[in-house]
């Protein structure tokens, strides 16, 4: 459950300093393109729809849907070992994007496919946190 | 230009052991090429191409320096498991284009008796692909498929007993097999009843962790003309990479819709001139994936068309991975594109096991993946014939 996942702190590059600095404040970016507006993920600032190098961010809703998603019931990651089992999952972005993340704040067994979601941040202690999401009852 | 018929592989030499705990992965690549060279009728002084992937210490520099090989022409595409496959089609388009005549592909790993990467990343690399997917939890490779089988099942109603199917006909070859790592036939339930890795992916579904290695040499028709030893000839080779699409990733198919083919195109066969394939096997939900994306049915029909034995050599349609793949027999450094190419020329050659070698089989199939379908892959397409063929 989401109170014993660990926080792996990132690692951050020049392209993705601002990107992490956000969720520090529980706002989710994304980069978008200028020329063609294609919403980039993972975040770069290079657009591979058109090859642009004019990007800016953009604040994602925060909402989306789960597009698939696995139990982990093994795993020798440290921290996440202790956490067993928890859900990893590719969640559709209401911009288009399906970014890995876990679906916390809910039993593993009542994750479906479909189902709406909500971004939550989870704090690394190290000025930025990592998004996950949760189930969206106002969907 | 095309590759078809301009090169043969003329050796082939698959490690005997799955642990290792006492030799270098130096030594282990050596011994397989000394295998596969004297399988061919060759030695290391004939040798003027290498192939090998990027993970033994400086790749190709490390190796042909280890072995003395004196080179005309090095290739070192590192596309994961998919690599070796990618390396012969390599090899026949350098033979073809009179760059080389012999060349020669490694591939070694200790992943069972020593450290080395087993698909999942640590926290930290500072590649944004990595820190974008490396923080959530991805426990090794199986995760990745086990999103991919997933969604597989939700857009499809592929089910567990039909991904079980898969493992239990590469356990019912690797009976045979003497070397290889899981030897007792499975049934759906044993596979259904062995511990959930990964939902909906059970210990069952997944490969074998295994050291080891293979060689496979490749060679112009000069040369194999003045060899004892049958050759299988190169028909065709495609290849492809298919990534995440900038976020719009699509996890019901492979690489293998591209690189499928291209390597039938260039063959001149159909799907039913194809005698035996080898599919590569990191888990069930690969090979349903594959086969629907070559082509041998309909997408999202692969879970109904492995039912009923379909896989299993001899008397089945379509006759798989008759070593046991790597879902019983060898998974050698964790990629299991060279197997998949070595069991092909023993089919070809008539040197399979008899209890799973396919009568006249003229025409074969060998499909690696590399990377994950769940995110980034590497796939390719070989298809090899007899001599004559």
């Amino acid at each position: 459950m989401s109170s014993t996942l660990p926080t792996p702190a990132p690692a951050i590059s020049p392209e993705t300093e601002e990107f992490w600095a956000a969720t520090a404040r529980g706002k989710l970016l994304l980069r978008r393109c200028d020329d063609c507006q294609t919403i980039i993920w993972y975040p770069r600032p290079f657009c591979p729809a058109c090859g642009s190098l004019k990007t800016s961010w953009t604040e994602a809703s925060g909402r989306g849907s789960v597009y698939t998603f696995t139990v982990v019931h093994r795993s020798g990651i440290p921290g996440y070992r202790d956490a067993l089992p928890y859900v990893v999952a590719y969640v559709e972005l209401a911009e288009g994007p399906r970014v890995l993340t876990n679906i916390v704040d809910c039993e593993p067994d009542q994750v479906r496919v479909g189902m709406p979601v909500r971004v939550v941040f989870h704090d690394t202690g190290e000025g930025n946190a990592l998004f996950r999401f949760r189930p969206d009852e106002d969907a | 230009m095309s590759i078809r018929g301009k090169a043969f592989i003329a050796g082939i030499y698959e490690h005997p052991l799955r642990e290792i705990p006492d030799r270098s992965v130096s030594q282990i690549h050596a011994e397989v090429a000394a295998g596969a060279l004297a399988d061919a009728g060759l030695s290391f002084s004939d040798v003027d191409a290498y192939f090998c992937d990027g993970s033994a210490g400086f790749g190709p520099l490390s190796n042909a320096d280890y072995m003395g090989l004196r080179l005309k022409h090095v290739d070192s595409t590192e596309t994961g498991g998919s690599s070796y496959v990618v390396h012969v089609g390599h090899a026949a388009e350098a033979i073809a284009a009179g760059k080389c005549h012999v060349a020669l592909v490694t591939l070694a790993g200790r992943p069972r008796t020593a450290a080395m990467g087993g698909g999942g990343r640590g926290f930290g690399t500072p590649t944004p692909d990595a820190t974008f997917e490396g923080l959530w939890g991805m426990s090794g490779a199986v995760t990745g498929y086990a999103l991919a089988a997933t969604r597989h099942m939700h857009e499809f109603g592929t089910t567990s007993e039909q991904l079980a199917e898969v493992k239990v006909a590469a356990s019912l070859h690797a009976q045979h097999n003497p070397n290889a790592f899981l030897r007792e036939p499975m049934t759906v339930e044993e596979v259904l009843d062995s511990p959930m890795i990964c939902s909906p992916l059970h210990r069952g579904d997944c490969c074998v962790v295994t050291d080891g290695g293979g060689a496979v040499v490749v060679v112009s028709p000069e040369v194999a003309r003045d060899l004892n030893r049958t050759s299988a000839k190169v028909l065709g080779h495609g290849e492809a990479i298919k990534h995440a699409d900038n976020g719009r990733l699509d996890l019901t198919y492979t690489g293998a819709v591209v690189s499928g083919p291209i390597a039938f195109e260039e063959a001149g066969v159909s799907h039913a001139d194809i005698d035996y394939v080898s599919i590569y096997d990191s888990f069930t939900i690969t090979v349903i994936e594959t086969l629907e994306d070559l082509g041998f049915c309909e997408k999202g029909k692969g879970g109904q068309f492995v039912l009923g034995g379909t896989l299993v050599a001899p008397d089945g349609r379509l006759p798989f991975n008759t070593d046991g793949g790597g879902l019983c027999n060898n998974h050698p450094a964790n990629r299991g594109g060279m197997t998949k190419v070595i069991e092909a020329v023993r089919q070809l050659r008539g040197e399979a096991h008899p209890a799973v070698q396919v009568p006249n089989c003229t025409i074969a199939l060998a499909h690696g993946t590399g990377g994950s379908i769940g995110s980034r892959m590497g796939s390719s397409t070989l298809i090899l014939g007899t001599e004559d063929a």
